[in-house]
């Protein structure tokens, strides 16, 4: 089996990756503007609702319970939706699931695809395998077409394209479109890619698309976007797609009064998505004439084993822990590594490949709790972020000169007779770094903090120091 | 009422005074203050950093050094955090009936500082006096977990002298996070340079929170660009009386 996430197993480490985006004062403008404009646009529509804990603790628990039973559930979505007249597929990894795709689409003898939604297209590497195949792909939506012309990576699981601002897309539509000229304006840019994708729409025959929610009842597949081009994909070829993976399942279709709130909501601050498509299985003369649902694993029940973090297969990939999340602010997506950056990037990526990669990711966080608080199914993150810490640290991964320290700091801290001892140390320790009270430079993992800051010197008395003779006066 | 002390080890080793002024608030409002000489630390940084299993025997310390005490007291919103949040599921792990009832029992007895004054004392005047303009971080643990919400502005505004500026994008994480400032050193100093751009802002002569460990990364910045703003721990400023500012 090879679970892959994107290209995760091969990133360079979050700090490393994530000093170069923080140097990138263009790309720290574009996260911070766009985030904090769709931070604005949440917190409005999710102040209104005044049954908003209601809906998250609602949210959460479907989810889990369909993570309880998700054996019997997927069993039921598969049963439904071949009922319907579609084909299910079942893809133990990225390679199966790749090969799955292609191969339908070599028996239609297509040489082209259109995709919409779909980030678990990213995560198995389905466009490289496409490519491999003779097959083209065309990104449909908006911001993904961006990033495919742009030969580039998403930075964002529901804005793909954050990072760029308007005059990067101008350039990149100018160049790979080949146009003679394109105006300036967001609406000329619009009309750029409208012009681009309808002669796709209109000629190819195949499609792929992600999708959102699949509900197990009646073996439908949801997909909300705001732009149309994902219903021109469901609805206008002759072949569909759909890409799941296996924690998208919702028992039925009266759960979507749920998550239809929490989503648009927490994802793009609108109150209701502008285009909400789902299908069940083919109808004659309307929509696609084939329909074939893949569900993947890749690495999602080796998730669903671990009890403490398995509420991470909650999410619903709305992106508000991103837009929430100030070291996503600070580095956007791509220092992540992976299809899925910031808070649930950090969490989600390094347990699809069994902690065996990605192992930085869990300490790329302050713990500062933002994401828990605006997640729309309630996911712990800072705990999961804890919990992924203490697994890195007992596989023996942690760098040696931290066990080490954690292990003095330990020692001094077990009881108060060592700490008394060791703020002693540290006073004596101190003096070739302190000048009046503080501390410039420090060397070796610590120059990290005083590049900087300051550090406050140890002072020569200790509370309990002062606490001592303070007791020792009153009792004299 | 005898309130007991955990100072935490960072104030006790860096920062005396945020303790000092603890005793000298409390004690001027009529309480008896003791500190247990035997604590050291909740174990938060080990805990926070995937060392949970160095973290468990500070836990079991602590739980032994304030077994008996009736009201504790701690000058710091994420190490009550640390305990609320965390000793709970340590203590089941260990399997050990006695240590999860000695953590469910220690629970309530915790108080943050304000939260002490303001929900257990009912307190908003201190009977401080502090003549300068002061801006407040509000700490994520304060915020996301003690959920403290204006408690500490309450007590802020109660003070004789003080003006109070609110901070813009006051609950943005001040890149602090432990370890995370010496792992990620560079985002950390990128999430600081826009937290000490807001501080800049107000014009306040003194920046005041209820953690030292946020202060002291803010007053990092703050001292090595030569900007002139002081850091001081809420309970110093709740200490200042007219006689002089450091009770």
């Amino acid at each position: 089996m090879s679970v892959r996430v994107g290209e995760a197993a091969h990133a360079p480490d979050f700090p490393e990756a994530a000093k170069k985006a923080v140097a990138d004062t263009q790309l720290r403008h574009n996260v911070r503007h766009a985030t904090d404009v769709i931070r604005g646009k949440r917190a409005k529509v999710v102040g209104e609702t005044p049954d908003w804990q209601e809906l998250r603790e609602s949210g959460r628990q479907i989810k889990d319970h369909v993570l309880r039973h998700l054996d019997f559930y997927l069993g039921q979505f598969e049963e439904a939706c071949v009922r319907a007249g579609g084909h299910v597929h079942w893809a133990r990894d990225a390679d199966e699931a790749n090969r799955i795709a292609v191969s339908i689409l070599q028996a239609h003898a297509a040489r082209e695809v259109i995709k919409v939604k779909t980030m678990t297209s990213d995560e198995i590497g389905l466009n490289a395998a496409l490519a491999a195949a003779g097959i083209t792909p065309y990104e449909t939506d908006l911001a993904d077409l961006i990033v495919q012309l742009g030969e580039d990576k998403p930075s964002h699981i529901v804005v793909p394209a954050l990072h760029r601002n308007k005059m990067e897309i101008r350039r990149i539509f100018l160049e790979k479109m080949k146009l003679k000229e394109l105006g300036y304006r967001p609406e000329d840019l619009a009309n750029a890619a409208r012009q681009y994708l309808r002669e796709k729409f209109l000629r190819v025959k195949a499609a792929i698309s992600g999708a959102n929610f699949a509900i197990a009842e009646t073996g439908s597949v949801c997909v909300v976007e705001s732009e149309g081009n994902g219903r021109m994909c469901v609805s206008l070829p002759d072949l569909l797609i759909s890409l799941v993976g296996i924690e998208k399942i919702i028992p039925a279709f009266q759960d979507l009064e749920i998550f239809l709130q929490l989503l648009p909501r927490s994802a793009t601050g609108e109150r209701m998505n502008p285009y909400n498509s789902i299908w069940t299985g083919v109808a004659p003369g309307d929509g696609p004439r084939e329909f074939h649902v893949i569900l993947l694993d890749n690495g999602r029940t080796s998730v669903l084993a671990d009890e403490e973090s398995r509420e991470t297969l909650d999410c619903i990939r709305c992106g508000a822990c991103l837009n929430a999340c100030p070291v996503y602010r600070q580095t956007g997506g791509h220092a992540y590594g992976s299809v899925y950056g910031g808070p649930i990037g950090a969490i989600l990526t390094p347990q699809l490949q069994s902690m065996e990669h990605s192992q930085s990711l869990p300490y790329a966080s302050s713990l500062c709790g933002a994401c828990y608080e605006v997640c729309p199914v309630k996911i712990d993150i800072p705990e999961i972020l804890i919990h992924l810490r203490g697994k890195v640290v007992s596989q023996g991964d942690a760098p040696l000169s931290e066990r080490l320290a954690m292990q003095a700091a330990a020692f001094a801290l077990a009881d108060s007779g060592r700490l008394s001892a060791a703020q002693k140390l540290a006073r004596i320790a101190q003096w070739p770094f302190e000048r009046d009270g503080v501390i410039q430079h420090l060397p070796g993992m610590l120059s990290g903090w005083t590049d900087v800051r300051d550090l406050p010197a140890v002072p020569p008395e200790s509370f309990r120091d002062w606490w001592a003779k303070r007791k020792k006066r009153e009792s004299t | 009422m005898l309130i007991s002390l955990f100072i935490t080890c960072y104030n006790d080793t860096l920062f005396p005074n945020t303790g000092k002024a603890v005793v000298a608030v409390l004690e001027k409002l009529g309480h008896m203050v003791e500190f247990r000489e035997a604590q050291t630390c909740c174990g938060q940084m080990h805990y926070n950093t995937g060392y949970q299993r160095q973290a468990l025997p500070m836990m079991l310390h602590l739980l032994k050094v304030f077994q008996d005490a009736e009201v504790i007291c701690c000058p710091s919103s994420s190490c009550v955090a640390m305990i609320r949040d965390h000793y709970p599921k340590m203590a089941a792990e260990t399997g050990d009936p006695a240590i999860v009832e000695a953590a469910n029992e220690l629970l309530p007895r915790v108080f943050e500082f304000s939260e002490l004054l303001v929900d257990k004392l009912g307190i908003t005047d201190v009977g401080a006096f502090f003549p300068h303009s002061v801006t407040l971080h509000p700490s994520c643990h304060s915020l996301r977990s003690l959920h403290l919400n204006d408690k500490p502005l309450r007590l802020l505004n109660r003070v004789r002298g003080l003006e109070l500026i609110d901070l813009p994008e006051s609950d943005q994480c001040c890149g602090f996070g432990g370890t995370f400032a010496i792992k990620n050193a560079e985002v950390s100093a990128a999430m600081l340079s826009d937290k000490v751009h807001c501080v800049l802002e107000t014009q306040a002569e003194i920046c005041t929170a209820v953690d030292n460990s946020c202060l002291m990364h803010i007053d990092g910045a703050l001292s090595r660009q030569r900007t002139g703003i002081r850091c001081l721990h809420i309970a110093e400023i709740l200490a200042a009386t007219e006689s002089g500012e450091n009770a």
